[in-house]
């Protein structure tokens, strides 16, 4: 039994079919990547699994329990939380009291909470703005602030919808480098990410959707060589490139 | 533990410490008018606070609090006139009620978003206003007269000098503004403010918005009560217009504002400022006509959030800042 299952999940609005049919599962203790062009559906995906909206159909399973009709904050309860792809800073509130909102998921005891929350700002590397307004952050450490907001709730599935969107190079890499610590840590993760070279050195497997519905899963060697894969996300070009890149480390 | 102020508070002990001596200073409190401005500003500190919890923590914005005030101010009442006992009781079934009140009216409320719950807030001042009006067992358009009772603490009423009512406001004081210390400093004080900052943030980390929404409400709406039933006991009397109108419902919001929205000292500059303005303009411009300290508050409104939207407190944090980098920049 996966920690997640996703069950022939389709969300309508009107008309429009923004996920059709998906279905996939999510070990426990692995790294599932979700990847897709622009209007994919990834993060309707990822609303309709956290709790944001009620699929229109199919069903969510999390820790073998029907999650399908659960709100958001019933979602993180259990364990399963989620970051936002546009940062959702509590503005007037510093970074150590964003992180602390987190931490209070798991009791209401101001000491432990103020530990565990030093605990991740450390862990995302924030130490240095714990006392600045989230609001006035540049955009590098607000992904990393919802990154340590969403890890002090303790989730034991923890879904980062683009978490490096729009990051240097270099913060790239410590990104990599944390979602790798967060594995370590036993953490289940299921990433929404545009940056291959990102995702191929952090996943186990990638689901790939395409106009709402999924059209490839498996190992990230195996994705990235499949045909429609390839004509529908990554281009010709890029493929090539990510073969001949094989072997050696790919984000390099 | 280098992050956490573990120390005590001096500024907040020695305030309360001031306030307690302040009546035995000689002299400073002498007359009866100083008394009742003193008087008056922490009632009406205590009541921007107890709003405070919901319109500045929570960042819910209710116009409907003289409801609560005034439902407080009704228990003292009733149970003095109308059932010649002591006041204590009914103040605590009024602020149990007010609490009751709020859940059930803020219920539907909540669904709404942003401006429009503040605007379903002011439709209940007038439905109440108008049903205490008419409701013959509240004593009506007349209101409850309290007839004369021994005075002391066990009545809470005192007739020859405020000296009681000032120990009386500043217990209420205490508990008020000891209630949202205690919040800041603790979980639902994050949650507040996380509903505030964004509910669907918050909602992401596990926060039941409805539920800290209501919670607010209820806490906000019984502390409001409690007020009231000491502004019944100061005023010897309680009619629907005293208490349950839109210009009571402002002078929860406007002084909370002037003062800052969601910091702990706010609600008691606010009305440092605002009450003995209020209190010497209709002494000695009384005679224009009634409103003029509502016209005085409009104007000071006005000018703070054009000049500094998080009102006092913000202009205290500003003089803060500047002085911190200009010593930085000294050394």
């Amino acid at each position: 039994m996966a920690l997640l299952e996703v069950h022939n999940v389709t969300m309508k609005f009107g008309s429009l079919v923004a996920n059709d049919d998906v279905s996939f599962g999510v070990e426990k203790g692995s790294v599932v990547g979700l990847i897709g062009p622009n209007g994919a559906g990834k993060t309707t995906l990822f609303n309709c699994i956290s709790g944001f909206y009620r699929p229109t159909s199919g069903k969510l399973l999390f820790k073998g329990q029907d999650v399908t009709n659960l709100p958001a904050y019933e979602m993180a309860r259990l364990g399963a939380v989620r970051t936002f792809q546009v940062v959702h800073p509590l503005k007037e509130m510093t970074v150590l009291d964003n992180v602390l909102v987190g931490a209070f998921l798991r009791g209401a005891d101001t000491d432990k909470a103020h530990e565990i929350a030093r605990d991740c700002i450390a862990l995302c590397h924030l130490e240095d703005m714990s006392g600045r307004m989230a609001g006035g952050l540049p955009i590098g450490y607000k992904k990393r602030l919802e990154m340590a907001r969403a890890l002090a709730t303790g989730p034991e599935l923890l879904m980062l919808d683009e978490a490096m969107a729009g990051l240097t190079s270099t913060e790239i890499k410590a990104a990599v480098e944390i979602i790798k610590g967060l594995q370590k840590r036993g953490i289940t993760l299921l990433v929404v990410e545009h940056i291959m070279e990102a995702i191929m050195s952090v996943a186990d497997k990638i689901v790939v959707l395409d106009g709402g519905i999924k059209i490839a899963e498996g190992p990230p060697q195996e994705v990235v060589n499949d045909e429609r894969v390839i004509t529908a996300y990554l281009g010709a070009k890029f493929s090539q490139r990510l073969k001949a890149a094989q072997g050696g480390d790919p984000r390099e | 533990m280098k992050n956490r102020k573990r120390s005590v508070d001096f500024l907040w002990l020695g305030l309360l410490a001031f306030l307690a001596l302040l009546p035995l200073i000689p002299g400073l409190l002498r007359s009866s008018f100083t008394q009742h401005v003193a008087i008056q500003i922490l009632l009406y500190a205590s009541m921007a606070q107890a709003w405070n919890i919901l319109g500045g923590y929570c960042g819910q914005v209710s116009f409907g609090h003289s409801v609560f005030f005034g439902i407080g101010a009704y228990g003292a009442g009733m149970a003095v006139v109308k059932y010649g006992m002591i006041p204590w009781p009914g103040a605590f079934i009024g602020a149990v009620l007010a609490a009751a009140v709020a859940v059930v009216i803020s219920y539907p409320c909540f669904k709404l978003k942003g401006h429009y719950f503040a605007i379903a807030t002011f439709a209940i001042v007038e439905i109440f206003n108008r049903l205490f009006m008419v409701w013959y067992w509240v004593g009506g358009a007349l209101g409850l007269d309290y007839s004369f009772t021994d005075q002391g603490w066990t009545h809470f009423v005192w007739y020859e000098s405020k000296r009681g009512y000032y120990f009386g406001v500043l217990l209420l004081f205490l508990l008020v503004f000891g209630v949202v210390r205690w919040i800041e400093r603790n979980r639902l004080g994050f949650y507040l403010r996380a509903v505030r900052e964004g509910q669907e943030t918050a909602e992401s980390l596990g926060v039941n918005s409805a539920k800290v929404k209501l919670m607010a409400m209820a806490l906000s709406a019984f502390l409001a009560a409690l007020c009231g039933a000491f502004f019944a006991q100061y005023n010897y009397r309680v009619d629907p217009p005293m208490v349950m109108s839109l210009d009571m419902s402002m002078k929860f919001v406007l002084i909370t504002i002037l003062g800052g929205l969601g910091t702990f000292y706010g609600p008691l500059l606010g009305a440092a400022l605002l009450i003995p303005l209020q209190e010497y303009s209709r002494a000695f411009l009384g005679g224009i006509g009634g409103g003029v300290d509502l016209i005085i508050f409009g104007l000071l409104i006005i000018i703070v959030v054009v000049y500094q939207p998080r009102g006092i407190m913000g202009i205290i944090d500003g003089i803060r800042v500047k002085a911190k980098r200009s010593k930085e920049g000294g050394e």
